[in-house]
């Protein structure tokens, strides 16, 4: 079972982005769950999401995660949330920030000790996308971290997954998929 | 058909609430009155896309309240068309005296209801309490556990509640957010095999056959009152479950998906059995499996149709238990618990003597962990080593404060 947690803020697409996510891995066999805390969640407000992947039935239906991989698509949730609880030993933190890993370390001491890597996903899609939505770029810079699928299928899946957009916003979510995948760190 | 056909992958990843969108959309639904609620939105949304779209030749009506859509749902049933509708929680409540008005008048709607808490206070969150309020309703309850179970429990329910000799409406339930806003991978049907398993509308004294006039929403005083309730409930109790067997049976050679009335799962030769509903059935399966590894031979019974209630299916599944926790997601409010008190009826008159302990969990959407489903098969255990039930009747799993227990 891989376990992912999207620290998100309501409105920057980590559920479109888990259940984006859930659609590519389904097409390769896998079994797979994605959702989301919401509750009366405003935009801006702090949400959680989750992924399971599995090669059996996922029947797990409980909240409560101990994640293999923790995303993290806004920069200032690292400091006004705890993004390490209930975390293993051997959790992997993506999080997106314009500070290298060391500087991020530097002023989270929390995550010092934790296999930490950064990309600036804001910057990445506001560049290309031109809209602050970092939950696609996180996706390509999670495709090098873990090595899951190479990038050339994945970004063949998600045209597919973005399907009903504007031609010219999935060729922007393309490049901004492979700008996380080349500067993830 | 005049309408566009969709192709569909053979599994497609859907939320709950996009699985029954999808169903409603394959049955070809004629009316859907709605008044959209969280966390059942998406449903009627979905259909009104597809409509929009020209996948569905039919009618959305926007109506000023939930009491509204139900009424609106009746007319357009008792006019003979094929009629379906979602709501949660408030809506549902809100919806209450209009459900007695379509099972009485014997109107086959579907209605989709994404459980949700009601308040005070307000929570928009999943528990069992507006499915508890249905159902005396005289209503047919079907019962998903994940997405998958949402999309095929709506065909089932169309061929259930059209059928000549039922002619009574269903609702398919699953939880809010855990079932409805849960992406999971969902087998799908082609439109030609979901339409051609619900088959064409068959109107039964519709109002739109002048040929035939006919009285709907008729009063009845003491009189004939009860001959009409007695003869409804006759029907939920002897006509409903041969037909809804037969739904499964037939479901089950289009699909390869086998529904049960009760679904077994462990529990031929279990010790210790959890009797739940809901997403809770699957995530009690997975900690099942592990107290098996660990030597204690657990069990889950899931209830998939609430009412009619499987009495005699209950009593024979659970004949050979030592001992049964029932888990009640909505508060009592003064009482031992819906599913306490059912499991309790049906086995008094039985040569079981399970012990029976019951637990009420997870309202508003409190977290049902693994590690709480551990402890409850060590706690079922030990009432079997101990050969009596060694905690109060009635315990509250998960509430914050000094452990919460009764009776």
């Amino acid at each position: 079972m891989l376990e992912i947690r999207w620290h998100s803020r309501a409105g920057q697409g980590a559920v479109t982005g888990a259940k984006g996510l859930a659609d590519v891995i389904s097409t390769t066999g896998k079994h797979v769950q994605a959702f989301a805390f919401y509750g009366s969640a405003k935009r801006g407000a702090a949400m959680t999401a989750y992924n399971r992947v599995d090669d059996k039935m996922i029947m797990n239906h409980e909240k409560y995660m101990k994640p293999d991989y923790v995303f993290v698509i806004d920069p200032a949730l690292v400091f006004t949330s705890d993004v390490t609880i209930n975390h293993k030993d051997n959790t992997v933190y993506i999080i997106t920030t314009h500070m290298t890993t060391d500087e991020l370390k530097a002023a989270q001491p929390k995550l010092a000790d934790k296999n930490v890597y950064t990309v600036d996903c804001i910057t990445i899609a506001q560049e290309t996308i031109g809209r602050p939505i970092p939950n696609t770029p996180m996706l390509g810079a999670f495709m090098k971290v873990s090595k899951m699928y190479d990038i050339e299928f994945f970004k063949e899946s998600m045209q597919r997954i973005l399907g009903k957009l504007p031609q010219k916003i999935i060729d922007a979510n393309m490049i901004a998929i492979q700008r996380a995948y080349d500067e993830v760190k | 058909m005049a309408f566009d056909k969709m192709e569909l992958r053979d599994i497609e990843v859907w939320d709950g609430n996009f699985a029954a969108a999808q169903a409603l959309r394959q049955c070809q639904i004629d009316v859907v009155a709605a008044y959209p609620i969280t966390p059942s939105t998406p449903i009627v949304e979905g259909y009104a896309k597809f409509l929009a779209d020209n996948y569905v030749e039919g009618e959305f009506v926007m109506v000023e309240s939930e009491h509204a859509a139900m009424s609106g749902c009746i007319g357009a049933a008792a006019a003979g068309g094929r009629v379906a509708t979602a709501t949660s929680s408030q809506g549902f409540a809100l919806m209450c005296e209009t459900l007695y008005q379509a099972s009485g008048m014997r109107l086959p709607i579907v209605l989709n209801v994404v459980n949700r808490a009601l308040a005070a206070p307000l929570n928009v969150n999943g528990d069992h309490s507006d499915m508890y309020l249905g159902r005396d309703s005289g209503w047919i309850q079907f019962d998903a556990y994940c997405p998958q179970d949402a999309y095929d429990l709506n065909f089932i329910a169309f061929k259930v509640a059209e059928d000549h000799e039922v002619r009574l409406p269903a609702m398919v339930h699953q939880d809010g957010f855990m079932t409805s806003h849960t992406a999971q991978g969902v087998h799908t049907l082609t439109d030609d095999q979901g339409y051609g398993f619900v088959g064409d509308f068959k109107p039964m004294n519709d109002m739109l056959d002048f040929e035939h006039p006919v009285t709907h929403g008729v009063q009845t005083e003491e009189d004939w009152h009860f001959e009409h309730k007695a003869r409804q409930h006759n029907d939920l109790m002897t006509k409903v479950i041969p037909k809804i067997e037969q739904a499964f049976a037939d479901f089950e050679k289009l699909s390869g998906r086998k529904y049960n009335l009760v679904e077994k799962y462990d529990v031929d030769d279990a010790d210790v059995v959890v009797v739940c509903m809901g997403t809770s059935v699957e995530t009690a399966r997975e900690v099942a499996g592990e107290m098996r590894a660990k030597g204690i031979k657990a069990g889950v019974l899931g209830i998939r149709v609430i009412r009619p209630f499987p009495f005699m299916q209950i009593a024979e599944a659970l004949k050979g238990v030592k001992a049964i926790a029932t888990l009640d997601r909505s508060s009592p409010n003064g009482a031992a618990g819906m599913l306490f008190n059912e499991i309790a009826g049906c086995l008094f008159n039985t040569d079981t003597k399970a012990l029976l302990s019951g637990y009420v969990y997870g309202l508003g959407g409190r977290d049902l962990t693994k590690a709480h489903l551990v402890d409850l098969y060590n706690e079922l255990q030990a009432n079997v080593d101990a050969g009596k039930v060694t905690t109060p009747l009635q315990q509250f799993i998960g509430v914050r404060g000094p452990k919460l227990s009764f009776l």
